[in-house]
Parts: C-alpha cells; structure tokens; sequence
C-alpha cells in the first residue's frame, strides 16, 4: 500500500523533509532534535502529545497580535528561544488534519530561513493509531540564543497586489479550498468575528485543488509522487517549472499545498498568498469569477 | 443582551477572565466528563437528520422532550480528535437541559467564542455554531408544536 510505503520509496524531490513516526520515536530523547505540535484545535496538545513536543501555536505564536502579519525577527528570536530551538536544532512539526498547521508553521518558519526542519509523516493522527506514548507534561527547555534573518517576504510569500499581476498575466493559481467555497456557494458563516468574507468565488482562473486530496484519509501520511502528479498535473495540468500561487481561505490550507508542491514534487517557484480569500474576496474591485 | 438560560450565562461568567492555558484545561475537563448518548434515545447507525453537517468531527444532537415542556439534550462525537466538539457538547447538554424552550432557541451563536475564545478557527467555529443550530432546530419544532396543540 502506498500510504505505508517507506518515504524513500514514494519519489519525493526531497525525502529528507518528510521523517516517519518510528524516527521520532527513537529521536524522542536527541538534544539536536525538537518536535512541535502545531494543531487547528487547541485542545489537543494540552490533552496529550509527543513525549517532549512543544506546541507552536499558529494564532498565539506566529501572528503579530495587533496587525494581520506574522511575526517579525525579533518575536521569532524569542519564540525560538523559548522552545529551546538553536540555529542548528532539527525542528520535527506534526499536528491534526493531515499536518494542515504543522505545515502552516514549517512555512513560516522557512519565512526565517531556519534551515533544518521537517514534517513528520502522518502527523497526530498515525502516531495516535499506532498507540504511541502521549504525556500531558509540558516540557521546559533551556533557553537558547537564536540568531534569525530578517522575514523574507518575496521568495515563498504572496501580497495581494502580486495576486492580482499574476493572475492578469495568466500564471498559474491554484485555489486548495472546498469546491463549495471555490463556487462561491459557501463564503462565510454569519456572526464569525475572524473570518468572514464579504463576496464569494475564487480568483477567475483558478484552479480548484481541495488541499486535502495530498494526503491519505486513513492515516494522514502524504499520497506518493506519483499520485500527487496524477492530480496536480495529469488531472489540473501544472507543470513543474510553472510560476505557482496558491491560497485558501487564510494562508493555512495553501500552506500545506506550497509544502506538498515545493518540498514532495520538486517545483521551484510556488508562493503562498496567505491574505487569501478573506482578504480578496473583502477587497474592493477585485476580479472574482463563480 | 439576551436573556440566556442561567446556567449557560454562569459559564461564560466563568470563561470571561480566563487566560489560553486556564480555558484550554476546563475545556478539556469538560471534554472529558462527554458521555455518548443512551441507547435508548439512539444507536448506531445514527439517523441523518440528527447529524450535524457543518461539523468536521461528525457530531449528531438529539432533543428529549421531557413532561415539563422543555427538553434534554443528548450528544454523539464519532471523531476520537473532537476534543471541542465534545467540550461544546458537555456545555450545551447541561446548560440548556431543562431551560424554557423560549430561552433556548435564542442563544446567540457568539457564545461559541464567548466560551472557546476568539480566535476559533473557522471550520471549528462553524461546526459548534451547527451543533447549536441544530438543536435550536429541535426546541423550535417542540414550541411550534406546543402552540399548534393550542390553536
């Protein structure tokens, strides 16, 4: 079967992104190695996690808590410093839902350019099933000196104003949300303080990839390369050297299609538009196709 | 401000000066009290019109009518990683159990955020407003029939 098939089997452009729960397990007591858990629901690592894990929180850790932004260098000195990460620690993120925010969080970590990071096969949900220790204690680390670049914006990162170049230039867009939000059927739930969007569609050229299709529903591991280039490529048409945005609703679910594009198929030029379409589809005369 | 139900306005009294770790531990105090609902109310295969379908951990509400004219609320979470859902449910059966129905279909859904906070994500948010929506559903067919008994 392929969901179970050695990473090094599946065709990955770079396997080394991707460890597997049995080398985080024998990797659970390694001063060099530092597992994160990064979930949608933030209940989860304080009911239980990795023995060890320290959890990276996508609202509370990596958003600038006035301004939508991430973080700046500075509070990602900090960050790092507090989970105990070095320039040279290997960081492991795993989390619910197929890895959705431990991808999320690998993406803004590489906006630092912390050099050493991978994602655990499979996430929360294999290392569950497959009965795994879990423990409610939360470790604490010594502090570390960590040194970051400035955030770098322009090489993975997409702002508005370039979505809107690109997609006059007909360059690739792929759109990972539901196909009832990419209809505009679904835009946004009434009273939800965060979220809501005011017009519904997708960005007219878009395709549509539900990020979800990437990964195997029965134990969350990634789908092999050549199953992933039968959607991306047979099926949608993308080409390696393509120019490619992606986005979703918020940057987290492109997060994981940036990740499965860049790291697992080898594409060069893939950015993640995380304004998405909370912030398109709320923006004044913008072009929206249904 | 609505009048809610006393028991759900002493929750959010409670959740109003907590901080993330304090909220995320009664949370999963509560998660972990989530009984499923008795077998004599429902078993598996559950039926469709109790599912809740804006919920990604495939949650399903069931309303008892009860002699006093209001209802109790039972719940079903069939994904083991629902921690919140679960959480929701403990807090929607014994808040609004037994509270007048009339009370009941007006909870506003921004008490979701009340309890769980603000930055909810949004396919969460949107599941726990349909688990209340669904059971709002519930309480106002009791009250429409309730008032068609009367005509």
């Amino acid at each position: 079967m392929t969901s179970t098939a050695q990473i090094s089997t599946r065709g990955y452009a770079n396997p080394d992104v991707l460890v597997s729960t049995d080398w985080v397990a024998q990797h659970l007591n390694d001063p060099s190695v530092r597992i994160i858990e990064s979930n949608e629901d933030q209940l989860l690592y304080p009911s239980g996690h990795i023995p060890g894990a320290v959890q990276v929180d996508w609202a509370a850790d990596l958003n600038d808590q006035l301004r939508r932004d991430y973080l700046d260098r500075e509070h990602f000195e900090q960050l790092m410093s507090r989970i105990g990460v070095g320039n040279d620690t290997t960081v492991v993120f795993y989390g619910d839902k197929n890895n959705w925010w431990a991808t999320y969080a690998f993406w803004v970590f590489q906006l630092f350019g912390h050099k050493n990071a991978k994602v655990m096969d499979g996430g929360r949900l294999k290392w569950e099933k497959e009965g795994r220790e879990m423990t409610r204690e939360v470790p604490k680390y010594t502090a570390t000196q960590y040194r970051a670049s400035e955030r770098d914006d322009s090489t993975i990162r997409a702002f508005r104003d370039q979505v809107l170049k690109h997609q006059a230039a007909g360059k690739t867009l792929v759109d990972v949300r539901s196909p009832q939000e990419y209809s505009g059927e679904r835009t946004h739930m009434p009273e939800y303080p965060q979220e809501g969007v005011l017009r519904g569609g997708h960005i007219p050229g878009a395709r549509n990839v539900p990020w979800a299709r990437a990964a195997n529903p029965e134990d969350g591991t990634f789908k092999s390369a050549e199953e992933l280039r039968a959607i991306y490529e047979q099926e949608q048409g993308l080409k390696q050297d393509d120019d490619v945005i992606a986005y979703c609703r918020i940057g987290e679910r492109s997060s994981h299609t940036w990740f499965v594009l860049t790291h697992l198929l080898g594409y060069e030029n893939v950015r993640n538009y995380d304004g998405s379409w909370t912030e398109w589809g709320n923006s004044v005369g913008l072009p929206i196709e249904r | 401000m609505t009048d809610l139900p006393e028991p759900l306005q002493q929750l959010i009294d409670d959740f109003a000066f907590v901080d993330r770790a304090e909220r995320a531990e009664l949370l999963i105090e509560m998660a972990d009290r989530f009984g499923e609902v008795p077998g004599r109310i429902a078993t598996r295969p559950f039926p469709e019109d109790h599912y809740v379908t804006r919920c990604e951990s495939q949650a399903y509400v069931w309303a008892e009518d009860l002699p006093d004219g209001t209802q109790k609320y039972h719940f079903a979470v069939e994904n083991p990683q629902g921690l919140s859902a679960k959480a929701w449910a403990v807090i929607l059966g014994e808040s609004l159990s037994g509270q007048p129905l009339e009370k009941v279909v007006q909870v506003p859904g921004d008490v979701v955020f009340s309890i769980f906070g603000k930055d909810v994500s949004m396919g969460k948010g949107e599941g726990m407003l349909g688990m209340l929506g669904l059971l709002q559903h519930f309480a106002r067919k009791s009250l429409a029939s309730r008032s068609n008994a009367n005509a």
